[in-house]
């Protein structure tokens, strides 16, 4: 008779770190159709790029590691990055833009940290950045939605966005000039000097959309979708997105000056326009990169939302998840140390570096 | 209806209860050996009363408590003591322990025994006694000893008795109460006697447990006990979980539930007690739960303590092949067993034989992703991605500012790891790694603080034979040069009178005011008379008890000491009367003066008798110190010591009888004289000394003695604390007006350097003409006060002598031990194996403190008695 001499517990539950990643996967859906409703096929076409980038890069580093490549692969980590960067990247962005960012995203921000668990800053984050920095004309070159597109204009097919994608598979059909537009907070941004009401008036963007901005608005609604789903299945609590977008929309309202020439634009406007859905729920929730505590994970979120707000209208870039999460990924391990929370049988809650009593 | 208060975190797993929930509680047949290992509790292990080839009975006692915390062990049933050897125990580690082997003779006859007809007119301590007796201790989990827990210190206002059972498997103490209500309520009524009626009575059941609820509500009806239910969530079961459930306090951390009024028993335990108490049957069988899919048959049984596991898994139909893991107790605290020959202990709740269907082999730990699933678990509220990040980086410092020692490795965050990492494991590996290296600490702190007393004592010594040589040197210098310009022919007289002038200077410098004085007398009187009293009745007891004859007669020569002392305070005491109002500063200084000169001068005959009578003083005390002592190496150096005091009383006896007709002469010798004169030149250039001290010194040297009387009358008093005598409480006020004493001359001291800073400016600041003074000192200027209270500070530092640092290590040594008690105590809550460590510890430390006292106290004896 042999027995197993293991530890307790004895039992485990059945969520596993895969399905983990594979429920954040399936999360973004929603948001992936309402994109490619408006968008075309580009960002599909950058997912499946990134992720067999990815996937590709994560098996070398592991097998340059020494590490059971397989092991490392099943949990899905990889995967949920190349689709966060993919989702983040313009549609139709050049191939070799997203092949750089995901090997960054990949190989330098995860594995030259020690892999998953060890990065301290949100790998698709970095990988979009370094894009953004490096190559900011493709990356901020948008598509207009499919209904603003002008009379006889129409958003490439499969074959021909693949083509716009990979030059290598001959000329597309059409330019990929007549397609291109503004996004919402690009739009709202270039228009200073206008009333609120007057820009919207001006740009179709804002006054055929059904809430606030065109097509964007459903992206967003898309990604909120998920997250919440993904609330609901415990992936991750509602606080760090909570705060998020409860600190942008604070800043949002403090600073709309009544929709005057010099409003931020309103609430509504910055949460459901550009990647503010996205961030809240998919990349703000990175377990990894964030603060660990309950408390830690409100503080880490609004200041996230804040830095947005800051970012976007005073500063040069129109959308701002990236810069932010990144700059709190700096602040998390100082936002873990106070926050630590109150133990059993403790007045009060400690600091993560206090001595011993 | 009661408040229920929800615990942060928890669980739930998959209870699987049903399985062994079906037909009550069964019996097992009698196996052919039973191991009954001598550490079934938390505390020291019993200690065997038998010895193999004995014949006992069932409910026999077969070993006895070593100590406070430590439980008896008796028979289950009849037999012969087959052995008493090492033997494999359930043991997370498979460690082998002492266990006495019995093998019953099937006749299971019972030992006399019967219980307490009322209990109620029994009072708690003998109820606590049988229940020491009994060999109980907490069923639930820890075994800590229960008489020790139903003792607590602190007045008690609720009791909880915890139904709670929430791991999943388990179902030992459903199946009890479902099956034995009233009897767990009679326990009840028997813990609320012996701890005092507190107020509220509780018991908390999870709503899994539907039955036992009802059973127990309806037994419960109208005795004042509230049988209250709760949503079942794992691990509402922990102690502090279930408090904080029931009353919403929460256990301090490292205290225990007694400090909230709060004691909590299993119902185990409080049917166990009832058992005790009513039926005289001590502890020596329990429920346990048998189940699990290698079973073929799932159950309660009542199995008697020593079984064989690997014979309760026969009667269960177990399948060998198809277990992966056997566990004692549920699958989310439990530990595994690697050999099934281990038998049932008083904490085997449960046997739980899982299949790989159960227990799959657990898969290799993936990478921590923080995800946090971990900390909404844990019921402590602790962050144990964080714990698990500094546990693989051995950062101990972090580990306890995150609170490590207040995880109960519930296994709640194991549980929900998606990344199956074993986190319970990791943060035992860290708590032992932890109380590792403060041990060390702790052992490496004793060696350098022993080397450093050793340096410091070996500087004393040094610094005292320099000093003497010092005073020698100059004594002898001021001798010779007085005969060289002496005229008088005889160096004699003249000594004497130097002795009479250092006489008077002494008795003058060492004059306190008489009603201090006569203030003292009176004191000594009083607490000698009390003393005397407190002999005497003591005597009359002894008699009365019928005492040996040799504890009588250190009872007799006690009496006879106080009596003495007593005698020779009052003589003071009078005499100081007779003296001192009449008498002025000048008078009494020629009293010591003429006392002395008479000691210089006495006879041989009369210096041999005074020390005569003092070493059979000496012996006497000597005599009783030794009755006094326990500790056979401390009783070994007395009584050498003894014997050295002996010897010398017996020369000096010789020497008295042998002394011849001159021996009754004066002295005269100029040799004894000179020897004489020299310590009082000593004295005198002590005095001079001090006459040539600035007040700041002088007080500093005041402070210091004062310091000195302070340690004394600490130690006095302590002692007096420790032996509960009654005189604890002059002392203490004694020591608090000896300290207020000090307070007010350190004041005095402090304020000086600070009023004698203004004038220095007045002197110096002076505007001169051409301002070439250098560093002028302002009017009022802080700076130069601060400096000025700086240098006195460092002065005093500088000034220290051994025996005021020794007292600032005893301070140190004091706090530790406090620390030191208060782990312990933790520790005993917590049932942690580490109690007998901690006591250890813990005594060597007082150990330590003692010879650290008594060398205090050795080194200022010599100027005390001068």
């Amino acid at each position: 008779m042999v027995f197993a001499r293991a530890s307790s517990p004895h039992e485990h539950s059945a969520l596993s770190t895969r399905q983990v990643m594979q429920y954040v996967l399936l999360a973004t859906l929603p948001g992936l159709v309402a994109l490619t409703w408006n968008f075309g096929w580009g960002t599909v076409i950058n997912i499946l790029l990134a992720s067999t980038v990815a996937v590709g890069t994560e098996a070398a580093i592991v097998a340059l590691r020494k590490r059971p490549v397989l092991f490392y692969l099943q949990d899905c980590s990889a995967l949920v990055t190349a689709v966060l960067l993919g989702l983040a990247l313009p549609p139709l962005a050049p191939w070799w833009l997203t092949v750089i960012g995901t090997l960054f995203a990949i190989g330098i921000a995860k594995h030259l940290y020690g892999g998953l668990g060890f990065n301290p800053f949100n790998p698709a984050m970095v990988g979009y950045v370094v894009l953004l920095i490096s190559f900011p004309v493709p990356m901020t070159t948008w598509i207009t939605p499919r209904d603003l597109l002008p009379a006889g204009v129409h958003l490439p097919d499969l074959w021909q966005s693949l083509q716009i994608v990979f030059p290598i598979l001959g000329a597309p059909g059409q330019a990929v000039d007549a397609i291109t537009g503004a996004t919402p907070l690009d739009a709202f941004k270039h228009h200073t000097g206008l009333l609120v009401e007057q820009i919207y008036a001006a740009e179709p963007l804002f006054s055929r959309a059904e809430i606030v901005s065109y097509g964007w608005e459903w992206v967003n609604l898309g990604f909120l979708a998920g997250g919440v789903w993904l609330i609901y299945k415990k992936v991750f609590t509602w606080h760090a997105p909570v705060a998020m977008l409860l600190g942008l929309t604070l800043m949002a309202a403090l600073f709309y000056d009544g929709g005057s020439s010099t409003s931020g634009g309103s609430p509504i406007m910055h949460l459901l326009s550009g990647a503010t859905m996205l961030g809240a729920f998919f990349i703000v929730t990175d377990p990894v990169t964030s603060a660990a505590s309950a408390r830690g994970r409100l503080v880490y979120g609004a200041s996230i939302g804040i830095l947005v707000y800051i970012i976007r209208v005073w500063g040069n870039y129109p959308d701002a998840v990236a810069f932010a999460v990144l700059l709190m990924n700096f602040a998390a391990p100082l936002i873990d140390n106070y926050t630590l929370p109150r133990t059993y049988g403790h007045s009060k809650a400690r600091k993560a570096t206090e001595k011993k009593p | 209806m009661r408040k229920i208060w929800d615990i942060p975190g928890g669980i739930h797993p998959p209870e699987n209860k049903h399985q062994s929930l079906t037909d009550g509680i069964g019996t097992i047949a009698m196996p052919e050996r039973l191991i009954l290992p001598l550490n079934q509790h938390a505390g020291a292990p019993a200690k065997p009363l038998v010895k193999p080839g004995d014949r006992v009975l069932k409910g026999q006692m077969i070993a006895e408590p070593v100590g406070f915390i430590s439980a008896a062990l008796h028979a289950p049933t009849s037999g012969t003591i087959d052995g008493i050897a090492d033997q494999p125990v359930p043991h997370p580690s498979g460690m082998s322990a002492r266990c006495i082997e019995l093998v019953p003779d099937g006749r299971d006859e019972w030992c006399d025994h019967q219980g307490v007809g009322d209990y109620r007119a029994q009072p708690p301590t003998a109820l606590l006694e049988l229940i020491r007796n009994a060999g109980i201790t907490g069923l639930g989990g820890a075994g800590f000893p229960s008489s020790v827990k139903l003792g607590p210190r602190q007045p008690i206002d609720t009791l909880v008795i915890n139904g709670t059972e929430c791991e999943p498997y388990i179902t030992a103490d459903d199946s009890l109460m479902q099956a034995r209500a009233p009897e767990i309520i009679e326990g009840v009524n028997i813990l609320r006697h012996i701890l005092g009626n507190p107020e509220t009575v509780l018991i908390g059941i999870e709503d899994n447990k539907p039955r036992a609820f009802e059973q127990l509500t309806e037994a419960a009806e109208g005795t004042g006990i509230e049988v209250v239910e709760f949503p079942t969530k794992y691990p509402s079961g922990g102690e502090k979980q279930l408090i904080q459930i029931l009353t919403g306090k929460e256990v301090p951390s490292g205290k225990l539930p007694a400090e909230l009024g709060i004691v909590c028993q299993n119902v185990g335990t409080t049917f166990a007690v009832y058992n005790a108490i009513c039926r005289g049957e001590p502890l020596i069988s329990r429920i346990t739960t048998v189940t699990g899919q290698a079973c073929g048959r799932n159950g309660n049984y009542e199995v008697l303590l020593g079984t064989p596991i690997s014979h309760l898994l026969a009667h269960n139909d177990f399948d060998a092949k198809a277990c992966t893991r056997l566990v004692m107790g549920g699958p989310m605290m439990g530990f595994t067993l690697l050999d099934p020959a281990v038998p049932v202990v008083k904490t085997t709740n449960c046997i739980l034989a899982g299949s790989k269907a159960e227990f799959p082999p657990a898969p290799p730990a993936q990478a921590c992703i923080r995800c946090g699933l971990c900390a909404e678990a844990c019921p402590a509220s602790l962050l144990p991605q964080q714990l698990y990040w500094y546990a693989q980086s051995q950062n101990h410092e972090r580990l306890e500012a995150h609170n490590l020692f207040d995880c109960i490795e519930c296994g709640a965050c194991a549980y929900v790891c998606p990344s199956r990492i074993p986190l319970v494991q990791y943060y035992r590996a860290a708590k032992g790694e932890i109380r590792r290296h403060d041990a060390e600490q702790l052992k490496a702190d004793h060696a350098r603080q022993r080397f450093e007393f050793h340096k410091a004592r070996l500087e004393k010594a040094e610094a005292e034979k320099a000093a003497k040589r010092e005073a020698r040197r100059l004594a002898a210098e001021a001798a010779q040069r007085k005969t060289a310009t002496s005229e008088a022919p005889s160096s004699g007289p003249g000594s004497a009178d130097d002795l009479i002038q250092a006489a008077k200077a002494r008795a003058a410098a060492k004059k306190a005011s008489p009603d201090e004085q006569k203030a003292k007398l009176e004191r000594s009187v009083e607490a000698n008379r009390n003393r005397l009293k407190i002999a005497r009745d003591k005597l009359a007891e002894g008699r009365d008890q019928g005492l040996d004859s040799d504890a009588m007669a250190k009872l007799e020569v006690k009496v006879n000491e106080a009596a003495l002392k007593l005698k020779t305070a009052e003589e003071k005491l009078a005499s100081f009367d007779d003296t001192s109002p009449g008498k002025g500063d000048s008078t009494v200084a020629d009293d010591a003066a003429s006392r002395v000169m008479d000691r210089v001068t006495a006879s041989r005959r009369e210096q041999l008798e005074t020390t005569v009578a003092s070493l059979k003083k000496r012996i006497a005390s000597a005599e009783q110190a030794i009755g006094a002592e326990t500790a056979d190496a401390t009783i070994a150096a007395l009584q050498s010591g003894l014997e050295k005091q002996r010897q010398k009383l017996a020369e000096a006896e010789t020497a008295l009888a042998g002394l011849g007709p001159d021996g009754d002469q004066k002295v005269t010798d100029p040799t004894t004289v000179d020897a004489a004169s020299a310590a009082i030149a000593r004295a005198q250039a002590k005095a001079a000394a001090r006459a040539s001290m600035t007040p700041e010194q002088k007080a500093r040297e005041d402070l210091h003695a004062l310091d000195q009387r302070i340690a004394k009358a600490r130690d006095k008093a302590q002692a007096a604390r420790a032996e509960d005598s009654e005189h604890a409480a002059t002392l203490e006020s004694a020591l608090e007006k000896l300290e207020e004493k000090r307070r007010g001359l350190i004041e005095a001291l402090g304020a000086e350097p600070e009023e004698t800073v203004p004038e220095r400016p007045v002197a110096e600041s002076v505007p001169a003409p051409s301002a070439v003074e250098p560093h002028p000192v302002p009017n009022d200027d802080p700076a130069a006060a601060a400096i000025a209270r700086a240098q006195a500070k460092a002065r005093e530092m500088a000034a220290m002598t051994p025996e005021q640092k020794r007292r600032v290590e005893l301070a140190s040594l004091d706090e530790r031990i406090a620390k030191a008690r208060s782990k312990l105590d933790s520790a005993l809550a917590e049932g942690s194996e580490h109690v007998e460590a901690l006591q250890g510890a813990l005594e060597k430390l007082e150990n330590k403190r003692r010879s650290l006292a008594q060398q205090d106290s050795d080194g200022v004896n010599p100027e005390g008695g001068a």
